[in-house]
């Protein structure tokens, strides 16, 4: 305030000005909540937040929310967190609740949980979300408890089609993106829980 | 206005409609469920997504107000697809089970999952349940069938006037139902089956019985109350299996009160008579129509010849034809009798000859949407006129200021600007302080009243209805059916034609039955009920319900030499007649209606007359023949109709006229002690309503039974809510369960005229008192 709106600006970079506040969470050794100027590197906040666990490799970010497409460790460590440089790489800024996850995740599980969480929270008003969100989580949880089948996974990236960009509100295109940038990014896991009827991770 | 393109076609939409709006009038039909024209936008299906150019996401159509120069494609790739995507969702959780829906061949979900549909669903899942509800006699659920729409929902909020459905829980879970446990007792409900896209909703009485596929189609016209709803009969081997609204945006818009909906079940009611039967002694005796009808015609001939034409006496029901009517008066005024009367509920008839014309609605119906300033005066206006209700409802909505004279104080579902609730008696002295204030405020009476007020202390009630009145613009004054039937119904007619002049109202009758007006153009009424006629003749009348006064008619009846009862139905018929009629109700005969605004509607039977049942213009013109009358060669409704509305329409709006003169008013104060408030019950107006097994199921038939005061006055009596007590008026008496309505001043016990239980009671209104059993 002191300096005034122009040196708030130049804290961020060109056309993402300012600070944001992330909020930290999952396998980190220090969660919390560190401001930045937008545009810092993803790999300086997570060093801000301590790393990922010891003896743990970062697996996948969920970098804006949960209902933030998810990507990959490898990913997120070349970006800047910034709106432009998260949207370039496939999902959102969000509101900057960034989800780190190491390589004990299991992602069909991860997604098992927070399509559970769009099922709960729909509100039932309008068709795709109510009908949808029930029929991904379903879809979800029988991959997980190893009655997948090999279809499963176009059923849910189609299903994700007819929800999304369809309701009344954004709560049917917050449902739709984890279930497809889950699949998008760790196909072959879920694949292989379909296949195996049993998780990837420790397997 | 701006200009669209839609599916390649300019057009020029008036500015706020919506794409829905544009493509009906481009004649493109775009899927939908949720949306109705009717009712608000909810926009929650999904099913109409359309894609708009440059809008980034499909958007639904029902919602989405146009602009100037917008693209719109209904059924392109994207569109269908989205439409497609929509239609499989709702699919997911739906049951499928078209083959024992009773909604199966006209169900909006079906018809479009032929066209948007897969062949089979990709859905592996569990499917939904959900729990059934009770809501009534009159509805039936399959709540597993929802798909969400929020129709019923909005229906009874918007229409119905009071929230009796909801939407409860959240996402998949979502459910509508009742609030509470509750019943759904709106006497519109009925029309949630109609809006109801899928099978969830249907029609309890009709439930299981027919197929859409193998009923016909019968257009008809109500013939309960005045406003001559518009009907379709479905019909199946010579039977009415449903009654469903036909479309008529002047009168019933796309609506149906239960009434009307569900009153067909008498049409197939044991009640029915279908034999003519002649008394021999104690006995009864089935015979042909020829030795029926010369036994009436001789019995009536020995009367007339030996004490005169008006020995004998005619009372109908205002709920048969006009035919039928025309051709009673005719008989009666060819047997020189001139008593003729429909107005049997009716206490005073000092009116008569203070007006001319044929009273109605005064104006079109349509025209109450319009209202700014209204006055009811004694009209139980939910239960006379359910779809006027609704109508005055959304005048309310928009502005309009309703101002009621009632002897209770009932909930109309929409907001009441004044009131002034006060025990019948003291109705005539209510009117004339809003006369009196409105002369205060500057307005001029007609001189023949204006001398009469000096004695009037004018309520702030009254000041604050003439000050409503005094403002505003398309204002209307409105007798209702209690009105019409009170003891001094001609002053109350006069006050309200001075108070409509002098604030530039119109003064409308609320006409209580489907052809009160028909009635008086045909000239069915000659003044008060007969009680001395040696001769009757009754068409389709009960006289011990539908009497003001059912004992003392009785009596009459039982006392004359002859009656003749032309009916479709039993009843207490074999208590009084010596000639019975069985004659075809509107569903077996063609006929007439004039409604309150005076539109003539006529209508073909839908099936044939039951068993050995005639129609009764048929029957009347073979009675003229009988006697040897001139003029009763007809040889079809037509004919008749013809002869008794030479001009048709033209002719009857030149005789519509609610003027009236020189009434002397009796204003002295209301009498101390409790008044019987005695309305005809809404499911006890008519022959057939009576006989309708689902509707006398409801809340509304239950209430009917018993007897209604304020927690004061069963207090003040040492009375207990809930129990039975004994009323008595004017040396009769009956017993009924107390109940305790609040919205009742405590000087009034309002129990029901025109049903079984208080038949015996003498007159509908006056002094009545109350005590334990």
């Amino acid at each position: 305030m002191r300096h005034g709106g122009q040196a708030f600006l130049e804290l961020g970079k060109p056309n993402n000005g300012g600070t944001k506040i992330f909020s930290v969470s999952g396998h980190v050794n220090k969660p919390g909540n560190y401001e930045v100027g937008l545009g810092t590197p993803f790999a300086e906040l997570l060093a801000m937040a301590g790393g990922v666990r010891s003896g743990h490799k970062l697996k996948a970010v969920i970098p804006g929310g949960s209902s933030a497409p998810v990507l990959p460790g490898e990913v997120m460590m070349d970006l800047t967190m910034d709106f432009d440089s998260i949207a370039k790489a496939g999902s959102m800024l969000g509101s900057g609740a960034v989800i780190v996850m190491d390589d004990s995740v299991c992602m069909v599980k991860a997604l098992e949980r927070l399509a559970y969480f769009y099922f709960e929270e729909s509100c039932g008003q309008c068709t795709p979300c109510r009908e949808g969100t029930g029929w991904m989580y379903r879809v979800v949880h029988r991959i997980e408890h190893g009655e997948g089948r090999p279809e499963d996974l176009d059923l849910l990236m189609s299903v994700g089609d007819n929800i999304a960009g369809r309701t009344i509100c954004a709560l049917g295109d917050a449902a739709v993106g984890p279930v497809q940038s889950f699949i998008k990014h760790f196909r072959q896991e879920f694949e292989y829980h379909i296949e195996h009827k049993k998780c990837l991770v420790g397997a | 206005m701006p200009h669209i393109e839609i599916d390649g076609k300019t057009i020029e939409v008036a500015p706020g409609a919506t794409l829905m709006d544009a493509a009906n009038q481009a004649g493109i039909f775009i899927p939908h469920f949720c949306y109705h024209k009717k009712l608000s936008i909810a926009a929650n299906c999904r099913m109409c997504l359309v894609e708009v150019e440059k809008a980034p996401k499909p958007l639904p159509a029902c919602a989405t107000p146009v602009t100037e120069g917008m693209k719109v494609r209904t059924h392109s790739a994207k569109a269908v697809a989205a439409q497609k995507g929509v239609m499989e969702l709702l699919l997911i959780n739906h049951p499928l089970d078209c083959p024992i829906c009773d909604q199966g061949g006209e169900c909006q979900l079906q018809d479009l999952a032929v066209g948007y549909g897969a062949s089979a669903s990709r859905y592996a899942e569990p499917k939904r349940v959900v729990r059934e509800k009770d809501l009534g006699p009159l509805i039936a659920t399959d709540m597993t069938r929802c798909i969400h729409c929020s129709r019923c929902v909005r229906f009874s909020q918007e229409i119905a006037g009071r929230m009796e459905l909801g939407m409860v829980h959240r996402g998949e879970h979502t459910e509508v139902m009742p609030f509470l446990e509750q019943q759904m007792h709106s006497e519109l409900s009925g029309n949630v089956i109609d809006l109801c896209p899928v099978g969830a909703l249907t029609s309890k009485p009709f439930r299981y019985s027919a197929r859409t596929w193998e009923l016909s189609r019968r257009k008809s016209i109500s013939p309960h109350d005045g406003l001559g709803a518009n009907l379709q009969l479905h019909t199946k081997d010579n039977r009415v299996y449903r009654v469903v609204p036909q479309e008529n945006e002047a009168i019933n818009e796309c609506w149906l009160a239960d009434r009307d909906r569900y009153a067909y079940e008498a049409l197939n009611s044991e009640e029915r008579l279908t034999r003519p039967m002649v008394r021999d002694g104690d006995k009864w005796i089935e015979v042909d129509w020829q030795k029926a009808l010369n036994q009436a015609a001789g019995a009536l001939r020995v009367l007339r010849d030996t004490h005169g034409g008006n020995a004998l006496a005619a009372l109908a029901s205002p709920h048969q034809t006009l035919e039928e009517l025309h051709l009673l008066q005719k008989l009666m005024r060819g047997l020189g009798s001139g008593r003729i009367e429909h107005r049997l509920g009716q206490a005073d008839f000092s009116g008569d000859a203070k007006r001319q014309g044929v009273t109605w609605l005064g104006m079109p119906i349509a025209e109450l949407n319009q209202l700014q300033r209204v006055l009811l005066i004694g009209a139980t206006l939910r239960k006379e006129q359910p779809l006027i209700a609704q109508r005055l409802r959304q005048a309310v909505k928009f502005g309009a200021q309703l101002n009621v004279l009632h002897a209770a104080d009932d909930d109309l579902y929409c907001r009441v600007a004044n009131k002034l609730i006060v025990k019948p008696s003291a109705w005539v002295n209510a009117l004339a302080q809003v006369a009196k204030a409105l002369q205060e405020a500057g307005a001029s009476l007609p001189a023949e009243l204006a001398g009469q007020l000096n004695d009037i202390t004018v309520s702030d009630s009254a000041r604050a209805i003439a000050a409503s009145l005094n403002t505003g613009e398309r204002k209307a004054l409105l007798l209702g059916a209690v009105a019409q039937n009170h003891p001094a119904a001609a002053q109350l007619h006069q006050l309200v034609a001075a108070i409509a002049a002098a604030c530039g109202a119109k003064l409308g009758f609320l006409s209580p039955a489907a052809n009160s007006v028909g009635a008086q153009l045909v000239g069915v009424q000659s003044g008060p009920v007969a009680l001395d006629a040696k001769g009757y003749l009754l068409l389709g009348v009960e006289p011990e319900l539908d009497a003001h006064n059912g004992p003392e008619l009785l009596k009459a009846l039982q006392a004359a030499e002859c009656v003749v009862a032309l009916t479709a139905f039993k009843g207490r018929v074999m208590d009084y007649a010596d000639v019975v009629l069985p004659i075809a109700p509107f569903s077996e005969t063609a006929g007439s209606f004039v409604n309150m605004e005076g539109r003539l509607q006529s209508f073909h039977a839908a099936v044939t007359p039951q068993g050995e049942a005639r129609p009764a213009w048929k029957v009347l013109r073979v009675l003229g023949n009988l006697f040897n009358l001139a003029g009763f060669e007809q040889n079809s409704a037509e004919e008749v109709r013809q002869e008794a509305l030479p001009q048709g329409e033209a002719g009857i709006a030149a005789r519509l006229d609610n003027a009236i003169h020189g009434v002397a008013l009796a204003l002295q104060p209301p009498g101390a002690g409790i008044e019987r408030l005695g309305e005809v019950p809404i499911y006890q107006l008519d022959p057939l309503v009576r006989r309708a097994p689902a509707l006398q199921q409801t809340q509304d038939a239950r209430d009917a039974a018993c007897a209604w005061a304020s927690g004061a006055l069963i207090q003040r009596l040492n009375l207990i809510d809930g129990e039975h007590v004994r009323v008595r008026q004017a040396g009769a008496e009956a017993v009924l369960r107390l109940c305790r309505d609040d919205r009742l001043p405590d000087d009034v016990l309002r129990v029901a005229a025109a049903h079984p239980l208080t038949a015996g009671l003498a007159g509908r209104f006056g002094a009545i008192s109350v005590e334990a059993v």
